[in-house]
Order: structure tokens, then sequence, then C-alpha cells
């Protein structure tokens, strides 16, 4: 099992890149300096997780809850749109995707 | 009730007693002031046309504006919505229609709740101005019960924090100590409650955020069932552990916002099928006596004595006392898996968050912010939003999370976390072959003061949520009522019972008040300091 | 490189991924309608616009044409299965995540038979087959119109985000050789044919209801291990899917001729020149931090209620071919051009109205065929199975003739009416009137006193010398047999 708790700027780097979040350097060290002190706590779990015990994903099992294929109520054009920070014939706009095809 | 004069409620307002000896107990013909009123009681006396909607609706709103200043529980105050529904449900029952009990009573939801035509913040900058087109199961079910809104109050940024001060809309205070935190995430919404501004109001407990601030100001907070009450339009923090839950000044009251509340909803795949239990009988069951004979309440070895203060756990040993006296069993169990479960929650917890909050990102809704420099592409203007819309805590979280499921790190950090939640409900399991209720202090301390969250070393501080925490992990129902003063400040005593027995909690928890106010004379925060 | 070449030195295997839009009512997590068209982002609700507090509800029919689906290809279906997050930011996906399956799909571990234009019969691996969520769709709006001071910019509809989709992941398919493209388009569209007769999808590929990405390395022996493989993206038609494995086996074994490698990517096909480009580079940001979705509860299918599914499934496409060769008596030959030509289903409904096999093929790869294709139409558009039963069975009753059969069906794709009606408003029935008949038989033996005379010494044959003359006199619309019959009674008489 991978586990380590210290992690490096440049791997906060990293990490707040994937979760799209501009950092600054300066915020780079606290963070990495935070979470370094928090992973080193939470590693433990792996202390008590054998290989005999089951994950639980959902704290109440339940199984097969699916609706009916039926239409049921929708947004307006008017109410999709009436946060979107820019909108154009009817669309959001968005500033333009880097890699679109 | 056409002779009940208009202005009763604000007029009375003024000179309302400081401190009543008995104000729950007390009719609401002798009551002076509709917002001293419990929920119960403001229905009976609704129902018995001694006031209306309206004017109880006034009289909040009338406490709103005087104390607002100094407590801060509101992002928003919605008094002409609030009035509209008064005015409608007066109307209803002039004519004779079929009402819900408790319909004019008001009720405040949490600012996670997604209400339609009115902002919903989150108490984030990046939602600031969001004025949502649907509302909230939740919100239908209580303007369906016709509940008038006050509004929607102050919590910590997406619900992450237990002092409310991370909230993009100031700090909310605490009732009895204007210099300390009321708690959080849910502060505003127990805050509201402790402060008289509204006489129950929705939270929201994801590791204890309704039971913790409930502990803190001297009020009733319950998180049910996981799946009890449905999630959909409340806004997500982490999706496998959030419930929306009561905070009230009674657990009769408590028991009766559950009751409106719950029910499965087929817009949440994890809620609860099938019948309601009687919340709000068990409660009155439970508050008409006898409830505490023979009642086995298991004291949880991991969350006592050690890192709690001695003020905490006085007024907790206290509460076993009378408990003992009234006829229940003391008993000591042990769930050795706690000790993993607030790493395990600060595992799950982010993993959920870093998911759940991508969504904020400046496309489609909320706030968009161009970088200062650079190309200006989806990518970049995502980054710049969500750097600049959240906060330091809510970042901080999410980058964990990013870290926790990333490849290579899922199986030791995400994956171990949701093995030992299974240990705690096999712990948990056990415990309740030998206790009906786990009983502890709701959190190791009182209400801290303001900047302390903050400052402190970030586990130091997650360990304020050492004992709410498990129930979450576990689905379990959870309660935190009064048990008392340290320095002057309250003490929550938590009940916890196996999943699908909330009615458990309420009667036994009920019996428990009782106890306790007759002990003292009068419920805690009838001696809450006059703001 | 040339292809030829290219295949001489290298063996190509294939990997396809295949994206099914489901044909239910509504979305794959709310209860939006799953429409084509209509305007935009108004076939949406919170969920599929991923407001906040909005949560998805799954849509048991999408379930069970997944399981549908998964039972065609020959899999097993899971006892339980997870929805989980690939979570990734896109402003077209809305959460910035998609629901979708990762380590507990509802399908896995099976085949299906792939049978290619000579007849040859290839057995495609399956992995899985699995459960998830389209994206919304990315308008690109140059910046030289000004707009935002000159920025470029997108615009976003989200009408498809949430429709539900079935995608389908091969094992390498290896084995193929200079087949190899021939082979990924056959797949592709053996399994458009499994959908439409399952009806779990409109399956059109021209309105992307069906999408292929195809997966290709090259390797230098079929004992080597597996090559650097690139994915070609969202190829969209059967010949496309044959060109993108040509060109990209081709281009991928230059590069290895001249000793470089083939760089892990994503790539673009281009119509216009049977090309691919270099999309997007594989990289570690390709970290989906995949979990289960806390939002969704499992999903079991009892054992009962996928043996019922199977119970119900139709003929699969290969299945059906089987059966009706045995049923038919057709030629391999004459199936598979009745199969090229699109015309199994018409022929098969004519044969249950009351055709014959043989009459029901004849008219459609026949007469009408060829009026289709003169009129540039789809054969079905110029006459119904019925109306085909119908002018057999006037036919087969003596009423019409091969020659007659012709023109009532011009009739009929003119939109005329029914063969009967377009027999009787243009007169085209076998002459039955004995008298004009009999007149017209009179006339030929009397001008042909030496024909009678051979037909008397013995040479039947002769007749056919006067069935020319008769059929002048008729117009056509003698019946052949009588005015035989006839002759000799005549004759003989």
């Amino acid at each position: 099992m991978s586990e380590k708790s210290a992690l490096t700027s440049a791997e906060v780097a990293h990490l707040a890149d994937l979760a799209r979040i501009a950092i600054s350097e300066e915020e780079l060290a606290r963070t990495a300096g935070d979470l370094s002190s928090i992973l080193a706590n939470v590693a433990r779990v792996a202390e008590v997780a054998t290989d005999e015990v089951p994950a639980t994903s959902h704290p109440i099992p339940l199984s097969n809850v699916m609706r009916e294929d039926v239409v049921g109520e929708t947004l307006t054009n008017e109410q999709a749109l009436s946060g979107a920070p820019q909108s154009e014939d009817a669309k959001f706009l968005v500033p333009q995707i880097l890699g679109e095809d | 009730m056409t002779d009940t004069p208009q202005n009763r409620g604000t007029s009375q307002n003024a000179d309302a007693p400081q401190n009543t000896d008995t104000p729950q107990s007390s009719s609401a013909q002798q009551t002076a002031d509709l917002t001293r009123l419990t929920a119960v009681e403001l229905s009976a006396g609704l129902r018995a046309g001694d006031f209306s909607a309206t004017e109880v609706t006034r009289a909040h709103l009338d406490r709103i504006e005087q104390v607002e200043g100094t407590v801060n529980a509101f992002i928003t105050v919605t008094g002409d919505v609030a009035l509209a529904t008064a005015a409608e449900v007066d109307r209803k029952r002039a004519a004779g229609e079929d009402l819900h009990p408790f319909a004019g009573v008001p009720v405040t939801h949490k600012d996670l709740v997604v209400t339609s035509g009115i902002t919903t913040t989150a108490g984030s900058k990046i939602l600031a101005d969001w004025v949502p087109p649907y509302d909230g199961t939740v919100y239908r079910r209580t303007k369906a019960a016709g509940l008038p809104l006050l509004g929607k109050t102050n919590l910590d940024e997406f619900a992450m924090g237990s002092s409310t001060e991370h909230s993009a809309f100031g700090n909310t205070t605490n009732p009895w100590d204007t210099t300390k935190v009321p708690g959080g995430s849910s502060g505003g919404a127990a805050a509201s409650v402790a402060a008289f501004e509204s006489p129950f109001s929705v939270g929201t407990d994801t590791g204890g955020s309704v039971r913790q601030p409930a502990a803190f100001t001297g009020t009733v907070g319950v998180k049910p069932t996981y799946g009890s009450v449905s999630r959909y339009g409340v806004i997500a923090m982490a999706s496998s552990l959030d419930q929306v839950g009561p905070v009230a000044r009674s657990v009769i009251d408590a028991a009766a916002l559950h009751q409106i509340l719950a029910g499965h909803d087929p817009h949440d795949s994890t809620s609860l099928p099938g019948e309601v239990p009687d919340f709000l009988a068990a409660a009155q069951q439970g508050a008409s006596g006898g409830a505490l004979e023979g009642v086995r309440l298991g004291v949880v070895k991991q969350l006592a004595g050690k890192g709690y203060e001695d003020g905490v756990s006085a007024a907790f040993r206290s509460a076993l006392d009378l408990a003992a006296a009234q006829g229940a069993e003391i008993v000591e169990v042990d769930c050795p898996s706690l000790g993993y479960a607030l790493d395990a929650y600060y595992l799950i917890m982010p993993s959920e968050v870093s998911s759940n909050l991508a969504r904020y990102d400046g496309m489609r809704f909320g706030l968009r912010v161009e970088p200062e420099d650079g190309p200006v592409t989806a990518e970049t203007v995502m980054a710049a939003t969500r750097a600049a819309g959240f906060g330091a805590e809510v970042k901080r979280r999410i980058i964990l999370g990013t870290y926790a499921l990333s490849a290579g790190y899922y199986d030791a950090y995400y994956g171990s976390a949701q093995k030992v939640r299974t240990l705690v409900q096999r712990d948990f399991a056990a415990a309740f072959e030998q206790a009906d209720v786990l009983v502890s202090p709701t959190a190791p301390t009182t209400a801290f003061g303001f900047g302390a969250e903050k400052s402190s070393d970030p586990m130091a501080l997650y360990l304020g949520d050492v004992a709410t925490i498990p129930a979450n992990l576990a689905g379990i129902p959870g309660m935190s009522l009064p048990a008392g003063l340290s320095e002057g400040l309250p003490v929550g005593f938590q009940l916890l019972a196996p999943a699908h027995e909330d009615a458990r909690l309420y009667r036994i928890g009920a019996g428990l008040e009782s106890a306790l106010d007759s002990a003292r004379g009068h419920s805690l925060l009838a001696q809450a300091p006059e703001l | 490189m040339k292809y030829e070449d290219a295949i001489a030195k290298y063996d190509p295997v294939i990997g396809i991924e295949v994206h099914v839009e489901l044909g239910t009512a509504t979305k794959m997590f709310d209860a939006a309608p799953n429409t084509f068209g209509g305007g935009p982002n108004t076939n949406v609700t919170p969920v599929s616009l991923g407001l906040p507090g909005a949560l998805p509800a799954v849509n048991g029919k999408a379930v069970e044409y997944a399981v549908k689906i998964g039972l065609a290809l020959g899999c097993e279906i899971a006892e339980s299965c997870r929805f989980a997050r690939k979570n990734y930011f896109y402003p077209d996906v809305p959460k910035n995540f998609q629901t979708s399956q990762y380590d507990e799909p509802i399908a896995f571990d099976g085949s299906v038979e792939v049978e290619l234009a000579d007849g040859e019969i290839v057995t495609v691996p399956i992995e899985r087959a699995h459960m998830e969520e389209d994206a919304g769709k990315n308008t690109h709006v140059g910046g030289s119109d000004g707009r935002i001071h000159g920025a470029q910019h997108s615009l976003v509809d989200y009408n498809r985000a949430g429709v539900p989709l079935v995608e389908i992941v091969t094992h390498p398919i290896v084995g193929t050789g200079e087949r190899a493209p021939e082979v990924a388009s056959a797949y592709v569209r053996t399994l458009r044919d499994i959908f439409k007769a399952l009806d779990v999808s409109e399956a059109r590929m021209e309105q992307g209801n069906v999408r292929a990405d195809i997966n290709v390395s090259l390797r230098t022996s079929p004992e080597a291990p597996l090559g650097t493989r690139t994915e070609t993206k969202n190829v969209n038609s059967f010949r496309s899917i044959e060109r993108a494995v040509r060109f990209e086996i081709s281009r991928q074994a230059a590069i290895l001729e001249a000793g470089g490698s083939v760089l892990q990517e994503t790539r673009h096909f281009h119509e216009d020149t049977g090309e691919t480009s270099s999309g997007r580079v594989k990289s570690d940001a390709d970290d989906y931090r995949y979990f289960p979705e806390p939002d969704l509860v499992p999903v079991e299918p009892a054992r009962a209620w996928v043996e019922e599914i199977r119970s119900t499934l139709p003929e699969l496409p290969a299945q059906r071919r089987r059966r009706l060769l045995g049923e038919w008596g057709f030629s391999e030959l004459e199936m598979r051009d009745v199969i090229n030509a699109g015309l199994l289903d018409p022929i098969e409904e004519t044969v249950t109205l009351g055709a014959s096999p043989a009459a029901a093929r004849k008219w459609w790869t026949g007469e009408i065929a060829r009026l289709a294709k003169q009129d540039e139409a789809e054969p079905t558009q110029l006459a119904t199975p019925a109306q085909v039963a119908e002018l057999a069975g006037l036919v087969e009753a003596g009423k019409l003739n091969d020659k007659l059969a012709r023109k009532v069906l011009a009739g009929v794709a003119a939109g005329e009416g029914s063969p009967s009606d377009v027999m009787s408003a243009r007169g085209l029935e076998i002459v039955e009137d004995t008298g004009a008949l009999e007149a017209a038989v009179d006339q030929a033996l009397a001008d042909n006193p030496d024909v009678v005379e051979k037909i008397k010494g013995g040479k039947m044959q002769a007749i056919g010398a006067l069935m020319g003359p008769i059929m002048k006199a008729t117009r056509g619309q003698a019946d052949a047999g009588k005015a035989r019959e006839m002759i000799m009674a005549k004759i003989g008489g």
C-alpha cells in the first residue's frame, strides 16, 4: 500500500491543478504543511483496515432504487440560464476551451 | 382569533420578562411574548385561535430586527415571504380549510437549503448572489405544512467548520456570551433558536454540525438516521455523511420539525423507504414521565474523560446521576474503533467534498472571476474563480480530498477509511446489545472564543468533533440536549440510538430533558442572558 | 508507409469502445426528456445542469436496456454493481464529474460474432458493458467577429447532458491481420444491428447515437507484447472506422520503421482527408479519482428478472440469419445480397403475409430495388410488404404474369394504390374473357396454316410461334396457359 504523510509544495501544486484551484507560492507552502500534519494522523486508518474488513460506502444499505422512465418537470430556458454569469443564443457562454476538438 | 389585537406580539415585545420561571410550562394565554413560546405551544395557540399566524410571524420578525445586530444568525431575512405564508394560513384557517397542525409556526432554514427565488449562498462568496430556480425537498415540506420562512441562517462555508466563523457573511455570536462562537456549521440555526428569533430551525449535520452548535447554545439538535430526511436540494458537503436535522428549544419541538421534514423522497436515492415513525408521539410519551425507568444508558468509554473539559464532564456526570435517580441503568461500553473514527472522517469527508464542490467553477452559475494575468480560457477562469470564491478551509479540504482519491493512494486512504466505517458500525452494533442508547458529552468543550478555531493546528481543531463524527460514519441517529452549564456556558448531552430508532432518542431524550428541567425548575434557555 | 507494407511487417491489435445512446423516454439520472432537438437548454432539470443540491436518480428502464445489451453480447450480468464518479473538469460536464461505472460494471465477459463481407466470421471478445451519462454540447465561437473583446468562447447546451449511454469495451482484438480495418467496421455495424434488434436505441450513426473510439497498436509479431496504442475518438461512420484503422496502421508503421516510438495519445479522425491528427497526450493529468457514487445505491439485478429479460430478448441478427437461411432455402450468396441491400425485414414480413420466400426475394431485390435506384428512394418507400404479398398472390393465382406485375408495381410505386386497385384502374388483368381469347386463337390459326400443320405433325414446340400473334391481339393480357389449351383443343378436336 502506498501511503505517506509529508506533502511537498510541488505535490500540492499538482493537486491544486487537478482540483482547478489557482494557488500562490505562499499558499502552497502553508497548505503543504497543514496537509502533512493532517495526513500524519489520518494515515492511521491503514492500521486497522485489514483485508478481512469490507468497505462501507453507504451507512444505511439500500439497493435497486430506481425511478420510472416518465418525463417530469423541467426548467425553462430562462430558469436554466438564470444563474449563468454569461449567456448567448439560449446557451451558456464560457471562455474558450483549450484542447477543444 | 379576529378579536386578537394586531400588534400584540410587537407591543409586548419590549417588556418581555427576562427570566420567567417556567416559560415552557405556561399556557399560551399567560405568556407575554409569542417568541418565548415553543413550537408546540404556538401550534396549540394558533389552532385555538389565541393568536394568528401573522401575529406570530410579526413577533418573530420584530425579535429578529431587535437582536440581529448582535447575533447575526441570518444571511437573509425573508419577512415578505414569511408574512405571505402566514396570511395564507390565516385565510385558510378562517375559511375552515384543512391545515397542518403546525401551520403558521415560523421556521428558518440553514442557507444550505435551496430555496427558489431566495438567495442561497452556502455561506460562500462563490454563491453569494445565486438565486435558485428550484426548491429543496425540505423547504417544499415546510412550505407545504404552512410554516412561514423567516430567513436563511448563517453557516460555515459549505458547512465546513465548527464555529460559523468560516462564513463569507460575518460571524454569528453565541446568545449566551456574544464573545463566543455559536458552534458550527449550523451556528446560525442554533443561535436563531437560542435567541428566540425562531421557534425551531432546519440545520444539517455532517460530522456534528447540528449537535455541536445545539450543545454550545443550550438548544436541542438532532441528526436523524441517514436517509430519514431527503437531501435533495440541500447543497452537498459529503454525501454519505450529510443529514438534515432540526434545532429546537425542546425535544418535543425537535421531534415535531423532524416529523415535518422526514419521509421518502424519490429525488434522493438514499432516502429511506416506508412509513415515517411517529417521532412526536414518542417525544410526548417520553415527556409524560417514567421514560428513564429501566433504560440502559451506555457511556462510551472512548467518548468521555480524557480530552474533555472538567466542567463539561461534571455537567455530563450530574445529568447521568439524575437519570440514574429516575431509574436509568448506567453501563460502560467499549468501542475501540472510535479511536480511528476521526481519521476515517477526515479522509472520507474531504474526498466527497472534493468531488461535490467541483461544480462551482464559474461556468453555469455563481461567481466568475478572470485570472489577473495570462490567457483567459475556461481552465484558467475555473481556477481563478475557485481560488477567489472559496475560503481557505474549503480549499484545504478539497486539496486533501483530491489527494486521498488520487491514483496510488485510494486504497490506503479512502479505501481504508471506508473499512474503518465498517468497524465503527460493528462496535456500535455490539454496544447496542448492552445499552438502549449510548451517551457522551456532545463536545469536549463549551463554546470557545472567536479566532480560536482559525489559529489552532488543524488536527487539534478537528478533535472537537470526536464525539459527534461516529454517528455520521455509522448512519445512526444522534441528539444533543442541554445538560447544564459550565462557567455560564451550556454543555450538551449526546444520545445515540441504533439506525432507524430515532423515536427511541425522542422518547428517552424527552424523558431526560423533563427530568433536567424539573430539577432546575425551568428550561436551561430560560436563564440565558437577555440580549 | 503503404498499408500493404505495414501489414507485411507488423501485427495490428485493435480495441474498440462503442457508446450507444439509449432510447429511453428520460435521461439516465433525471426525468428530463431524452429527445433529440428542441430549444437549447430546455430538456434540463436541476440534475442535468448540475445545480447545487441536485441529486441523481437511476432510470430503471436504462438499467433494463443495459441488461438487454449485456445479454445480447453474451455477457454475465453482475449480481451487484455500482455507479462511480469519474472526476474531471470540462465545461460540458455539468458536475465536473461523469457518473459512470468503474470497477463494477453491470455486464462483463461476453463475445460477439461478426461477419465480414465475404462471409468469414470473426469472434470479438467483449470485456464489459457499463452504464453512464452523456455530456452536453459545446459550440466553439471564433473571435474574429469581435464579440467579448475579440476573445474566442464557447456556447454550451446541456440538453444532451445526462442522456443514458451504455459503453461497450472489447478486449484487444488480435489475429485479424490485414483485415483489422474491416473487422473494426463490421464489429460496430454488428453492434448497431443488435441495438436496433433490441429496440434500445435509434442507433443512428449520423445522429451520434452510436459513437466509436478505436484503439490501434502494432507489434512486430503475434508473439510480441502489445505495442503503444493510440485512441482515435468519435469515429462516426462505418466507412470512417475502416479508414481510420487503416490510416493508423500505416502511420504507426512508418514511425516504427523510422526507429521512432508511438506516442500514447488520443487522436481525431478527419473525414475529408481520411487522416488522424494528434489530440491530447495521455499523462498524469488523467487521474480521474474514481470513487463509488455516494448519492446512488448499488444496482442488484435479480436473477429472475435477468432471466425474464433473457426470455423476451428478440432474435438477434446472427440467429435470425441462420434461422431464415434454413426456412427459406436461399443460398448464402442470396442471403448476403438480401442483408446487404437492407431488405431482410420487408422480405420476412412479405413472407409472413403469405408470399413464397422466392417470390418475396424476387420482387424486393428485383423490380422494387430497380425502381428505388431509379427514383433514388428506399425500396420500402415505394411498396409495403402487404402490397408485395398481394402482388405475389395475384401472380400465383394467374391473374398477373411477370410483365403485367412489373407494370402494376410501377403503379403501386407511383402511389396509385394497392396492386388490385392498380390492376383494375389500369386494366392490366390477364384476359379471361374466353370470347376475346378464342377470337385471337382462331385468327392466329387461320393466319398460320403452316404452323398448324407442324403441330398436327407432333411438333408441339411450334405452338410458341402462335403465342406472339395471340398476345399481340390481346395486348399481352392473354393467359398463356389457357391459350395453349385452346389451341390443342381446336387442332386436336
